[in-house]
């Protein structure tokens, strides 16, 4: 038996013995999700089990380095506990924007002090990240970003606003662009820093959404006093960071959506519509939509699979994961239009208990935004013309 | 196992690259039409692919040839379907070799097998009857008569039916016409008493022919498999097909669009290169995204064929469905993007664009694949 299927043998019985059942079932609400941090509060005892028994394991990132708080897993090994955890559907124990994007980026970027100080604590999930990108100037045009930072002594003063904050008010620290040198070309003077959020001058706003939830925030600084020492990468350089931060977002965002977990989307669209006396879905445009779209999950799944082995074997493009984020988003919108469809009057109710709380039809607003965070879709497209085509132009 | 080829697959393609482009880019499809090839194939070719090992590629070791998978297949229909180059190598070296060694007893391995290695026999699989795919439907009549059978019905879309020595047909011994029951496998000498074929020209200049059975008696020995559950054994040999297929379509994508990115970057309008134009970049960069998409969903199907055989039909779907829309999308966006030199019969585009649709015909189009999905998914 190989070294691989020894591991996998060991993963699938560690799993089996010690992620709860409850742990095992699809995500129904926000609250299933923990995000961690100073004020993170479990909402179920079987919630707390799984994340600490992970976390000792190193499991909530399994392929950081053990020095880090991480698994040490190699690639290899990192997808056979993916694909085992997939497999018995375990929800991850972490989420985590210090895991997804952060992370990466420090392991890149980051000196070795930086590593020390917040890699572990992202793994333990004591801090919780949010994300100073965007601001109401700078969106598609992230590059033209006014948010400024001069140079006090050893510090920096940061003032200015940021916008689309996700869970602003609920995070621990930032991290950050900012535009340390306002008379260079708009890529060369910005740089990428980390604070804590509640340092004096720092306030947030949350942003009422069609949803009706609240998930990002209008973040202001006044007069923030940060230590220079918190600057990642070199000063004035801080986009590159953030375009090797912004491949690892496009990648997260691009598997948002629920591939392949719970139940066909054609039997959930049954629950509703019925089925004829075959047992087909009684609504033959409907489910000539639903099977259309399966066909196109089914090859996002094996593209998602394709992108991490190819990386692995050292030849995807830096670029694709545009091409990814684009193809998801734009999936998993038609996912949430169709479930809509699919629920009929059913699916239009906003308050009441029977849906719970206008589940459905708050999912679907929200995933309108997928295909606008981390970059537009046309943004996107751009950028896979451009860097992998190599089209003229512009 | 990894989504990616292994260094030896990658050789594989090398190889087969370096052949096909060499020795069959489009000009030779152009050539073999407008000559009105009787044969519709270079037999030469087809010698030069039985010595790179290509014919027996599928065929098991002991019986002369490489024993290699479905991965490797279709590396080299990949390669294929870059320059549309006609070849028995789907009918023979894919369907035929698959049929036999999956449905085979060792006295019709050994008579066929070593023959189609060393390229010296040719097979054709007679499935379609009607306008669309629906293999259930069959309904070709096979008589007990003697110690075997008598045949009688019509066979169509018999890819490389009218060069083949051997037939492969299926037909029905018993149930009803929608019924996986009854089904059974022949193997019909293309020259036997009351075989007549028809070749029919087709839009892509590919080899097909329309077979007719009339009181075409096989003995006993003739069945492939068992009499009456050939249902499992064609579909089984259908969804080979069908990933290979998909690879062929795969590699035509890439051809086309190749070649449509380039047109971009060389033809001026307006004073500018086309390819400035956002409207022609976007869509260009969705199309080799839903490329790069597919490629991943037809690698996927064949590791499960080679992999998990039992359970390949969801991914061989997948993969036959979305190759297909791919296909079609690469070839109109192909046409549409080279304006009126795509129009033109001297410009290659349209040689693309005729054999996607046949592709898409071929063991099931994207719809009846996406159908057969909802199915296997219970809904």
């Amino acid at each position: 038996m190989s070294d691989l299927e020894t591991f996998r043998r060991e993963t699938r019985a560690w799993l089996e013995a010690n992620c709860p059942p409850e742990m095992r079932r699809p995500m129904t609400s926000e609250s299933d999700t923990y995000w961690g941090g100073r004020n993170a509060k479990f909402s179920s005892e079987p919630q707390r089990v799984w994340f600490e028994r992970m976390r000792d394991k190193g499991w909530t990132v399994p392929d950081w380095p053990k020095e880090y708080g991480g698994g040490g897993l190699s690639p290899a090994e990192h997808k056979v506990l993916r694909e085992e955890m997939a497999a018995m559907g375990a929800r991850s124990p972490l989420s985590s924007f210090g895991i997804w994007m952060l992370g990466p980026a420090l392991l890149k970027y980051g000196t070795e002090a930086q590593k020390k100080e917040h890699l572990p604590k992202i793994a333990a999930g004591l801090i919780r990240w949010c994300q100073g990108y965007s601001e109401p100037n700078a969106g598609s045009d992230l590059a033209s970003l006014q948010t400024r930072a001069e140079s006090d002594g050893d510090d920096y003063i940061i003032n200015g606003q940021k916008i689309w904050t996700s869970y602003a008010n609920y995070a621990d620290w930032i991290f950050c662009l900012v535009r340390t040198d306002p008379a260079a070309k708009k890529h060369d003077g910005i740089s990428f820093i980390l604070f804590d959020m509640s340092s004096k001058g720092v306030s947030t706003k949350p942003i009422l959404l069609i949803s009706g939830y609240s998930p990002f925030c209008e973040t202001f600084f006044d007069h923030v006093r940060v230590p220079k020492s918190h600057v990642v990468g070199q000063v004035n350089r801080g986009w590159d960071v953030a375009k090797y931060l912004l491949q690892h977002e496009r990648a997260m965002i691009s598997g948002m959506g629920e591939r392949g977990v719970g139940r066909p989307l054609g039997q959930v669209a049954a629950d509703s519509v019925g089925t004829d006396e075959q047992g087909r879905l009684d609504d033959a445009m409907l489910r000539s939509q639903i099977s259309t779209f399966e066909v196109d999950e089914a090859a996002l799944a094996a593209a998602a699979e394709r992108a991490v082995d190819l990386a692995k074997a050292g030849q995807s493009h830096p670029a694709f994961s545009s091409a990814m984020k684009y193809y998801g988003t734009e999936l998993n919108k038609r996912r949430h239009e169709i479930l809509m469809s699919a629920g009929g009057i059913d699916a239009l109710e906003w308050e009441s208990d029977r849906s719970r709380g206008g589940a459905r039809p708050r999912a679907w607003l929200r995933t309108k935004a997928n295909s606008i965070e981390g970059g537009t879709s046309e943004v996107m497209l751009g950028i896979v013309s451009k860097r992998i085509l190599d089209l003229p132009g512009a | 196992m990894p989504l990616v080829l292994t260094e030896e697959q990658s050789m594989l393609r090398d190889s087969a690259r370096g052949l096909i482009s060499d020795k069959a880019p489009v000009a030779h499809l152009r050539h073999l039409r407008d000559s009105k090839d009787e044969t519709g194939f270079s037999r030469d070719l087809w010698k030069a692919f039985a010595e790179m090992g290509f014919s027996g590629l599928l065929v098991p070791e002991n019986f002369g040839g490489s024993g290699l998978g479905f991965v490797d297949a279709g590396v080299v229909m990949e390669e294929i379907g870059r320059t549309l180059m006609p070849s028995p190598f789907l009918s023979t070296a894919v369907l035929a070799v698959s049929a036999l060694s999956r449905g085979g007893n060792e006295a019709q391995k050994s008579a066929h097998l070593p023959r189609i290695a060393d390229g010296s026999l040719l097979a054709a699989l007679a499935i379609d009857e009607g306008a669309k795919h629906r293999p259930l439907q069959i309904s070709l009549q096979a008589v007990r008569s003697g110690n075997g059978f008598r045949l009688n019905g019509t066979k169509a879309l018999v890819v490389d039916g009218h060069t083949a020595d051997l037939l492969i047909v299926a037909g029905r011994t018993g149930g009803a016409a929608g019924e996986r029951d009854g089904l059974t496998l022949f193997l019909v000498d293309a020259k036997a008493k009351g075989v007549a074929i028809e070749r029919t020209v087709m839009v892509d200049a590919h080899n097909a022919a329309r077979i007719e059975f009339s009181d075409v008696e096989v003995n006993a020995d003739q069945v492939l498999g068992e009499v009456d559950q050939g249902g499992a054994l064609l579909e089984g040999v259908l969804n080979i097909g069908r990933g290979a297929v998909a690879s062929e379509m795969v590699g035509l994508s890439e051809e086309v669009f190749g070649r449509t990115v380039t047109y971009l970057k060389e033809r001026k309008q307006f004073g500018k290169l086309i390819g400035e134009f956002q409207a022609l970049q976007h869509r260009a960069a969705q199309l080799y995204i839903d490329i790069e998409i597919t490629r991943a969903a037809v690698l996927k199907a064949l590791q499960t064929l080679d992999g998990d055989f039992d359970h390949a039909g969801a991914a061989v779907s997948v993969a036959k469905a979305k190759a297909g829309t791919t296909a079609t999308l690469a070839v109109q966006e192909g046409v549409q993007m080279h304006g009126g030199m795509g129009m033109t019969d001297q410009f290659d585009i349209g040689f693309f664009m005729k054999r996607a649709r046949v592709c898409q015909e071929l063991f099931g189009d994207s719809n009846y694949h996406a159908d057969q999905l909802a199915l296997m998914k219970g809904y």
